[in-house]
């Protein structure tokens, strides 16, 4: 018989986390056996002795009511101080964080590696490296949690969203869907394997490709027709995307914006949005419901490596350029239009 | 005031009960009390319904696989009972029933503002109570009772909008309640009953109304945009269609926060009413309870974004919504050392009612706190949507509300029936009720840290021993529920009769006779005094 109190911290800042709770506890026990003690006391010492007793009131009390009002405030405010510290170091991954993409979909984590390689319901994770993950719904919202990690955060269709963490303990540990979803909302559950840095070169090393993230991106950026008019050296009928990510968009308004993952997919489903300066609305078609996130993905992370490349068609935005990994179900680069393949993805 | 009427032959005194006889003279009542006891029966048949759901969930958490019903029904069976004990218990609850019988007679009127409006909102509720079983008999309603977007407006191949009808076409009934005590307590009190003399129960009902009136139509629109969105894809919330998902929870998160104290502060209310009246003492901090309630009201507006802080809203919003739901923990706490200080030097004596408040006081406070632990952002995220939630708005929700409504009950059931309960069967369920409960909720803060997530047709192994602890607490409180039932309906007919004043209580509902007749005063009552004067006309003290 299992009865376990307390779980697993194998992160730095579940190691916070977990001393904020003990802390807040803390206080919380002392507070209520502090009221139950008064309150049982004055039970016992004022108990009606007869019937026709009848006390004088006592109307109250500036000063008690401005102690008891004001000291436990100043108390939950640290409560709060405490808390917003934690908040704001998870909000902001850090730079040289290694990337993962998720796309949650009713009912299954989809995981793919710079490098290629996809999983699901499986995230494996080196130690002592920050790990971004970059959030992404194929239809309702999900949330990704890791209650060894001590964060979730919401998976919102529409919506590119991001979490971080270092892990330090090796170990598996659970990753739950945390937010209703739908039928099979608690089986979208799977593990998150954190590994010895050389365990998790191995483990990437093994394992069939069909190349990097950014060459499947590429690949579909063929398919989809993107690059006739997209063209990487000369002027297209669309702009030139070597070099555009990470830099400021000059619009057709008269506004700048920054081009990040959220302008990309934003650019690539609802091209009108946010025109570039210079070029007619209604020349690109919407790929709204012609193509997956995951797809969507993938063509980001490819515009991602022409920031940073020179030699067209071979993208090296990524970390370990190995073959893909645990091809636990039939990966395939473009799986077009929102379907409900690969339900049974057979990881469960 | 009489005080020899504790014979027999009450029930040939004529009063609110055997002024008509038929069918007819109480579905077309105007009266409040009976208006009150139509509420009753009402929604104590939904929270038999809510209870007998809530028995099916434990029942099916006492094994990690899901072998009990298909996940589906699962789904269906939590979302159902979220719906039926929120929309159709917590929400009217009190106000409709105990505020509805007594908020008149407390500030020495006849009636409500609005006898007929009353009657009417009685109707409405029992509408959205039948769309609500129309939405269960035609094959239920999967979506949690948040009604979460995108999900309800596409993904869900359930009753959503029969539903959402239900909840909907409710608040309405709510907003005519709200609306009626608002005017009845600025427009209706006795000569002398002043706004420094109104009774606690009547301010915290005054607070909770003008949440019901400013709040309900918020939620309202929200849930007919979920409908457009559903029948005539307008796209709103689902972005594959141009909406946000996001919008819809700002919405309803908006009312549903409120919403939370509308649940609790009339149960506040009736706690302040019990902790003086068994003190048999002036309340301590009159004004600071009375302005607590309102300031509740006022904060509680404000804090809705701390249901969302993983939602990847921006942290300086969710800084703002967590320093705020601080500030809104403040009048509660003011609340719980203004009963406490009550006591103090009181005569304290431990009927039925005292007991339910004593595990009001005590449930509450535990509600309460473990709700800062998800008002602070670096414990919330690892917190919500995961058992803790559910382990502290049960705290608040059961222990607080629920156990405010029995207390509640126990202590104005002689003054709405005339007749006296069993009172040792009274303290026995009094107790299961505080065991039962906290056998039961206790363990889901233990689940909720360990990270298991809410709505969880199948768990991890790991969390079965704390579910099964959780199960058999369940039955105990079930047990606990029951056993009221049984006896309130036999103390209807084989009950002692219990005179005008079995608690020696201070308040206007209390120097009527029981039941009080149609019209609750023979002469409109002239106010003399401030509320809970226990100390003056000691020679009254004495009744009952």
């Amino acid at each position: 018989m299992q009865l376990p109190l307390w779980p697993e911290a194998a992160s730095a800042i579940a190691v916070d986390v977990d001393h904020l709770y003990i802390y807040m506890s803390l206080v919380s026990i002392v507070m209520s056996l502090l009221i139950f003690f008064v309150i049982f006391v004055f039970a016992i010492k004022y108990r009606r002795r007869s019937d026709d007793e009848v006390p004088q009131p006592i109307h109250g009390s500036l000063r008690l009511e401005i102690t008891w009002s004001v000291i436990p405030f100043l108390v939950m405010l640290t409560f709060f101080w405490w808390g917003a510290k934690i908040y704001f170091y998870n909000a902001v991954p850090p730079p040289n964080a290694m990337d993962v993409y998720v796309v949650g979909k009713q009912w299954m984590w989809k995981l793919q590696y710079p490098g290629g390689q996809r999983e699901i319901n499986e995230l494996h994770v080196p130690i002592g490296r920050p790990v971004k993950l970059t959030l992404a719904s194929e239809d309702v919202i999900h949330s990704f949690f890791i209650p060894a990690l001590r964060i979730k955060h919401d998976v919102v269709p529409g919506h590119y969203d991001t979490m971080w963490f270092t892990p330090d303990k090796p170990g598996r540990y659970h990753l739950f869907c945390a937010e209703y979803c739908g039928t099979e909302h608690s089986g979208m559950v799977g593990w998150v394997t954190v590994m010895q840095p050389a365990d998790y070169e191995n483990w990437l090393a093994g394992g069939g490709s069909s190349g990097t993230m950014a060459q499947q991106g590429e690949r579909l950026f063929e398919q989809l027709g993107c690059s006739s008019c997209h063209l990487l050296d000369r002027q297209g009928r669309g702009p030139i995307l070597r070099g555009v990510f990470g830099s400021r968009v000059q619009l057709a308004g008269g506004q700048t914006v920054m081009a990040d993952d959220a302008y990309i997919r934003e650019s690539i489903l609802n091209p009108n949005a946010k025109l570039v300066a210079g070029y007619k609305p209604n020349v690109m078609p919407s790929f709204q419901g012609q193509i997956t996130e995951e797809g969507i993905l993938q063509l980001v992370v490819y515009i991602k490596s022409l920031a940073i490349t020179n030699a067209p068609g071979a993208p090296t935005a990524v970390l370990h350029p190995g073959p893909a990994v645990q091809p636990v179900a039939a990966a395939q680069t473009l799986s077009a239009v929102r379907s409900a393949d690969q339900l049974n993805g057979g990881t469960k | 005031m009489s005080t020899a009427l504790q014979e027999p032959e009450i029930k040939e005194t004529p009063n609110y009960l055997n002024a008509e006889y038929g069918w007819k003279s109480w579905l077309f009542t105007t009266d409040h009390k009976r208006i009150a006891v139509l509420y009753l029966i009402s929604i104590s048949i939904m929270f038999a319904l809510g209870g007998v759901f809530a028995g099916l969930i434990r029942m099916e958490l006492l094994t990690p696989e899901g072998d009990l019903f298909n996940s589906d029904t699962y789904n269906k069976i939590f979302t159902m009972h979220g719906v039926v004990m929120i929309f159709f218990f917590l929400i009217p609850s009190i106000p409709a029933t105990f505020g509805n019988f007594f908020l008149p007679m407390m500030v020495g009127a006849k009636d409500l503002a609005f006898p007929r409006i009353n009657l009417l909102s009685w109707y409405i509720y029992v509408v959205g109570g039948l769309f609500g079983l129309a939405a269960i008999l035609m094959g239920g309603v999967d979506t949690g009772w948040t009604f979460y977007t995108p999900f309800s407006t596409t993904y869900s191949n359930t009753f959503v909008i029969t539903a959402a009808s239900a909840a909907f076409i409710a608040g309405f009934s709510s907003i005519l309640t709200g609306l009626n005590f608002i005017v009845t307590v600025h427009k209706m009190r006795a000569p002398g009953m002043t706004w420094g003399r109104l009774p606690l129960f009547v301010w915290a009902n005054y607070a909770t109304a003008l949440i019901q009136v400013l709040g309900t139509p918020v939620v309202a629109i929200t849930l007919a945009l979920v409908g457009l969105e559903r029948a005539f894809h307008i796209g709103i919330f689902d972005p594959a269609i141009g909406g946000d998902p996001i919008l819809f929870q700002h919405m309803f998160w908006f009312y549903s926060h409120p919403a939370v104290y509308i649940m609790i502060l009339p149960g506040m209310g009736v706690i302040s009413e019990l902790v003086t009246c068994f003190s048999r003492k002036g309340v301590f901090g009159y004004s600071f309870i009375a302005g607590s309630s309102l300031g509740i009201a006022i904060i509680g507006f404000l804090v809705w974004g701390h249901h969302m802080f993983v939602t990847g809203m921006s942290m300086y919003a969710g800084l703002y919504f967590s320093l705020l739901t601080m500030l809104v923990a403040v009048p509660s706490a003011i609340k719980v050392f203004n009963w406490t200080a009550t006591m103090f030097r009181g005569s304290i004596s431990y009927e039925t009612p005292m007991l339910y408040a004593f595990g009001f006081i005590g449930l509450f406070t535990i509600g309460g706190l473990t709700g800062l632990f998800l008002g602070t952002l670096g414990t919330d995220v690892h917190l919500t949507d995961t058992y803790f939630v559910v382990a502290h708005f049960h705290y608040v929700m059961v222990g607080g509300m629920v156990v405010a409504y029995m207390g509640a009950l126990h202590f104005w059931w002689p003054k709405i029936t005339g007749k006296m309960y069993p009172e040792g069967w009274g303290k026995f369920s009094a107790l299961l009720v505080f065991v039962g409960f906290n056998l039961t909720f206790f363990p889901q803060f233990i689940l909720g840290y360990l990270g298991m997530p809410r709505r969880y047709h199948a768990y991890a192994p790991e969390f079965q021993v704390l579910n099964v602890m959780s199960t058999a607490g369940a039955t105990v409180l079930g047990v606990g529920f029951l056993i009221p039932l049984i006896y309130l309906l036999w103390s209807l007919k084989y009950g002692k009769a219990a005179g005008n004043n079995p608690w020696g209580a201070k308040g206007l509902e209390w120097t009527t006779q029981s039941p009080p007749t149609t019209f609750n005063f023979d002469e409109t009552p002239i106010v003399t005094e401030e509320a809970y004067a226990y100390a003056k006309h000691q020679e009254e003290a004495h009744v009952g």
